[in-house]
């Protein structure tokens, strides 16, 4: 049992405030991934939750217990750091138990504890080595083994990904769900990989400024972005935004004009609105698209052909437009193309950036990876009637 | 010629090799250059020792005679010198402060170097700075004071008043080159260790000393050296009992006139231990001058 609580969490340093209260509540065996832009404060949050750096106000709670005063190795955490942090003095297995070296734990015992987290790992071989003689992807395993051995009921993860190359990255983020699934434990994972959130979060927070933006399940940050920072940061290639006149605006939609002309009704609560208002129509380029009888029209600036599918770069007046096409579609750069959208895939953005509520909740917005996991067995069966 | 040489692949290989042997050439004659100047250079520095070796084992007339390195070699300087005063007394003076006082100024440094290097605030910078200026300070100046303290504390002419004294002396050094070297150590490492369940003190113990290890040795040769070739201090604070070997060189030098074959013989004695020990450490020490320099 692992709970964590953030209760108005605020870091100043000297003048500057980094941290401008934080509240958070992170469940038993949830995996959390604290994301946003670097300087948005999400390592600080995480080194406070550590204990290496202390909250300028505001409440720690594990297990409903108030940490802010207790120190960083009596919480009962482990951190894995994006340097990775290895003693480079030590054998891989010294490093993985100094911390119960330090406990008093009998070397027995020990060896027998850091055999287990190599196993887990796959680290057999190399425990007599030093960190020097290891790869990058190799170092990091150690470096997740250290914390393994301590049995921390909490995981802490500071951008563990971020200094190897893009093929591990992918191999070291499966190999981490797995690792999440067989120790059962809370994770807190800290990135500003888009990508790596939304793989592996049950929960993710978006963070800007010392600010948390949104809380949600990464289905829920895709298809319910609460406001344009949000629905920008999450999503590859990233939303297009497009300045639309309101026509006609009511609780059951708001109609909007186009450029080019044409109206489109677009399932959200306007009943706020008046006609004439400039709102920005935010749409994702996997949502939008070519089609001769589409709303919005535009000449391809740049195309890239990645096989599966095509990014198009449309010139549409006075702004570009990306729009994720098929693979095998025959245009050209310089082509004119008329392009549409499905206006239930589409979302409002009001002058203070913040999304006009959907009238209808997407499906999958409450999952989570682990119920991603949980509810395989019943989803394969549904495919197979 | 040009034309015909990008077309045909061995030629276009042989061009760029033709031209890289004189630049080679080049290179190779700079580093002999180089060498020679170096060399020379410690030729220089290294004449007045080596000279001095030399006419320690000259007789006092050979000495002051027409400069010759062909002599019949005596050791009646070294008699006489050890016969006049108790080489040993003076060298185990030496030793004993030299080491105290550097063991002392570690134990000192070592925690202040790893507050200000991982611990920093806003007058780190400035404390630094004061401290080094202490070193600007001619030690003239405090002469008198020190004396009169020492004096009525009875600090006079004994080992430990001569190790305070030099271990004061060499702290600025010694917490500059510590911060230095601690700075160098990645942060996280240490906190890793804080994570791991480590007291201050054990992560001091496990993780920074042997860390840094190359820096401290070469901070540790570097303060005994300087507080074996003290001499202001060391002959101003002490007569007799806690005389070091810089004392003992300097009492051959005046009162009965110039005796130069003895005073070469006192010199060579007094800086032979720190030598032999220098040359022992010397790669310890070259590692640990560049240490985070070359990575």
């Amino acid at each position: 049992m692992a709970t964590l609580q953030l209760r108005n969490i605020v870091k100043q340093f000297d003048d500057t405030q980094v941290i401008k209260g934080v509240d958070l509540d992170v469940n038993d065996r949830e995996f959390v991934v604290f994301v946003g832009p670097s300087g948005c404060g999400k390592s600080t949050l995480l080194r406070m939750i550590a204990g290496l750096e202390s909250a300028s106000s505001g409440d720690i709670l594990i297990d409903g217990q108030r940490m802010n005063e207790v120190g960083p190795s009596d919480r009962g955490l482990a951190m894995v750091f994006q340097s990775y942090a290895l003693y480079p003095h030590m054998t891989v297995e010294d490093n993985m138990g100094f911390s119960l070296r330090l406990a008093g734990v009998p070397k027995a015992e020990r060896r027998e504890k850091v055999r287990e987290a190599a196993r887990i790992l796959q680290l057999d071989p190399l425990l007599d080595r030093k960190p020097k003689a290891l790869s990058g992807g190799q170092r990091q395993r150690v470096a997740i083994g250290r914390a393994i051995v301590r049995n921390p009921s909490i995981f802490l993860f500071d951008e563990p990904l971020s200094n190897l190359d893009a093929a591990l990255r992918v191999q070291m983020r499966i190999e981490l769900a797995r690792l999440h699934e067989e120790l059962d434990a809370t994770m807190i994972y800290v990135t500003h990989d888009q990508i790596e959130a939304m793989t592996m979060a049950d929960k993710i927070v978006v963070l800007q400024g010392g600010v948390v933006e949104q809380v949600g399940s990464p289905m829920e940050l895709y298809h319910h972005p609460r406001n344009r920072f949000v629905a920008g940061f999450i999503g590859s290639p990233k939303m297009n935004f497009v300045p639309v006149e309101v026509t006609e605006a009511g609780a059951e939609g708001v109609s909007v004009r186009l450029p080019g002309g044409e109206s489109r009704t677009i399932p959200v609560d306007g009943s706020q609105l008046s006609a004439g208002t400039t709102l920005e129509l935010g749409i994702r380029p996997e949502h939008l698209s070519l089609d001769d009888q589409g709303p919005m029209a535009g000449e391809i600036q740049v195309l890239e052909r990645l096989g599966g599918q095509t990014s198009l770069y449309v010139r549409m007046g006075e702004q570009t437009v990306t729009l994720m096409a098929d693979g095998d579609v025959a245009h050209r750069v310089h082509d004119r193309v008329r392009f549409g959208f499905a206006p239930d895939r589409a979302h409002l953005f009001d002058g203070d950036g913040l999304a006009l509520p959907s009238l209808e909740r997407h499906p999958l917005a409450g999952l989570g990876r682990q119920d991603n996991r949980a509810s395989s067995s019943t989803s394969s069966m549904a495919g197979g009637q | 010629m040009t034309t015909a040489r990008t077309k045909s692949l061995p030629s276009a290989d042989a061009g760029p090799l033709a031209q890289r042997t004189p630049v080679l050439n080049a290179l190779r004659s700079r580093k002999l250059w180089l060498a020679v100047l170096g060399w020379s250079i410690a030729g220089v520095i290294f004449f007045p020792i080596f000279w001095m070796v030399l006419t320690g084992f000259k007789t006092e007339a050979a000495a002051i005679a027409e400069p010759s390195l062909i002599f019949s070699p005596t050791l009646d300087s070294y008699a006489a010198v050890q016969g006049r005063a108790d080489y040993f007394k003076f060298a185990m003076n030496s030793v004993v402060v030299a080491f105290g006082s550097t063991l002392a100024a570690l134990l000192i440094a070592i925690p202040s170097a790893y507050s200000m290097a991982f611990l920093p605030t806003k007058r780190t910078k400035g404390t630094l700075l004061w401290m080094l200026s202490t070193k600007m300070l001619p030690p003239v100046g405090v002469l008198v004071p020190i004396y009169l303290l020492f004096r009525d504390v009875g600090l006079l002419d004994t080992r430990t008043g001569l190790t305070i004294v030099y271990t004061l002396m060499n702290l600025p050094i010694v917490v500059w080159m510590l911060y230095t070297f601690f700075k160098d150590l990645p942060k996280d490492i240490l906190e890793a260790g804080r994570m791991d369940g480590a007291s201050t003190f054990q992560e001091v113990l496990f993780l920074l000393l042997p860390l840094t290890l190359p820096g401290i040795a070469s901070t540790g040769l570097l303060s005994v050296i300087l507080s074996w070739n003290e001499a202001f201090w060391s002959l101003n604070l002490t007569s007799s009992q806690a005389a070091p070997l810089t004392a003992y060189i300097a009492s051959f030098s005046s009162p009965e006139g110039l005796f130069w074959a003895k005073l070469s013989a006192a010199s060579t004695m007094a800086i032979a231990p720190i030598l032999v020990f220098g040359w022992l450490t010397q790669k310890q020490m070259v590692r640990g001058l560049t240490f985070g320099a070359v990575k």
